[in-house]
């Protein structure tokens, strides 16, 4: 039952992510993105990682993506250009060779890997409390450094995006 | 609901190549970085397969601190690109050839 659900998810979710990278319009771009997030989350939810799906869903689908669709409204993009010139498709064609080697080397490389742990998840398992437990106790430092780097990055973007001052001369 | 490792961890290595694809195809720089998460949520599946597979909580509190990173990176890449689209008007990577060799 898990395994044909993980299937079909599977198969949307390679879809969607296809959708991604081919469609030439980056708001139906975000959007294919956007389901892609989704899929995810539901896959998150079939492998009991249930804390995780829900901030892909909030942080990721919610926030980030938010964000991206904003930006492409703001700068009011059209669609990317066609490929100028034969070298151009010949290094388009190259792309996606190196990019079934890889999917083909990363598919043989985990083969054969870990064997599923056929056991049931303990109670509570990822959970709110159990990934907090773990959280605020072996991982405190990294945590408290997350806030610094968001912090760094408000600043940055503030400082990125505002208009830019005339240059003073002194 | 058992899931087998094994076909997570393909669904994953499937997901970054498609993400490497697209950012090697395209112009568009924001298509680009919209590539990039993917790749990092392909990552975020390796993670969270891989814990449910020990059994333990660690590997998805790392998935908690991409998404962190991620968030921060959107941030302040989306800020760089609106920068760069008011001084060139263009967000074609191929134009925005500056500090080529």
């Amino acid at each position: 039952m898990g395994a044909i659900l993980f299937l079909v998810l599977a198969v949307l979710t390679i879809a969607a992510a296809l959708g991604v990278i081919l469609h030439p319009n980056p708001v139906k771009s975000a959007l294919f993105l956007i389901v892609t997030l989704f899929l995810l989350a539901v896959v998150f939810v079939l492998l009991e990682a249930h804390m995780i799906a829900a901030l892909q869903i909030i942080v990721y689908a919610g926030a980030i993506m938010v964000l991206f669709v904003f930006v492409i409204m703001l700068l009011n993009l059209g669609i990317d250009d066609p490929d100028r010139g034969r070298r151009q498709v010949v290094l388009r064609g190259l792309a996606w060779l190196g990019g079934i080697v890889l999917a083909v080397e990363l598919a043989l490389l985990v083969r054969g890997g870990p064997a599923g742990n056929t056991a049931a998840a303990p109670a509570g398992y990822g959970g709110a409390l159990a990934v907090a437990q773990s959280l605020y106790t072996d991982f405190l430092l990294p945590f408290e450094l997350t806030s610094i780097l968001l912090l760094v990055a408000v600043v940055g973007a503030v400082v990125l995006a505002q208009k830019q001052r005339r240059p003073t001369i002194s | 609901m058992i899931v087998p490792t094994e076909w997570v961890l393909m669904l994953s290595a499937v997901l970054f190549a498609i993400g490497v694809v697209g950012v090697l195809v395209r112009r568009n720089i924001i298509v680009i970085f919209m590539a990039i998460e993917l790749m990092l949520n392909a990552v975020n599946l390796t993670f969270v397969a891989l814990a449910r597979s020990r059994g333990a909580v660690d590997g998805q509190v790392v998935v908690f601190f991409v998404m962190t990173v991620a968030a921060a990176e959107a941030a302040v890449g989306l800020a760089i690109i609106i920068a760069s689209f008011r001084n060139r008007t263009t967000v074609n990577a191929d134009e925005l050839a500056l500090l080529r060799g």
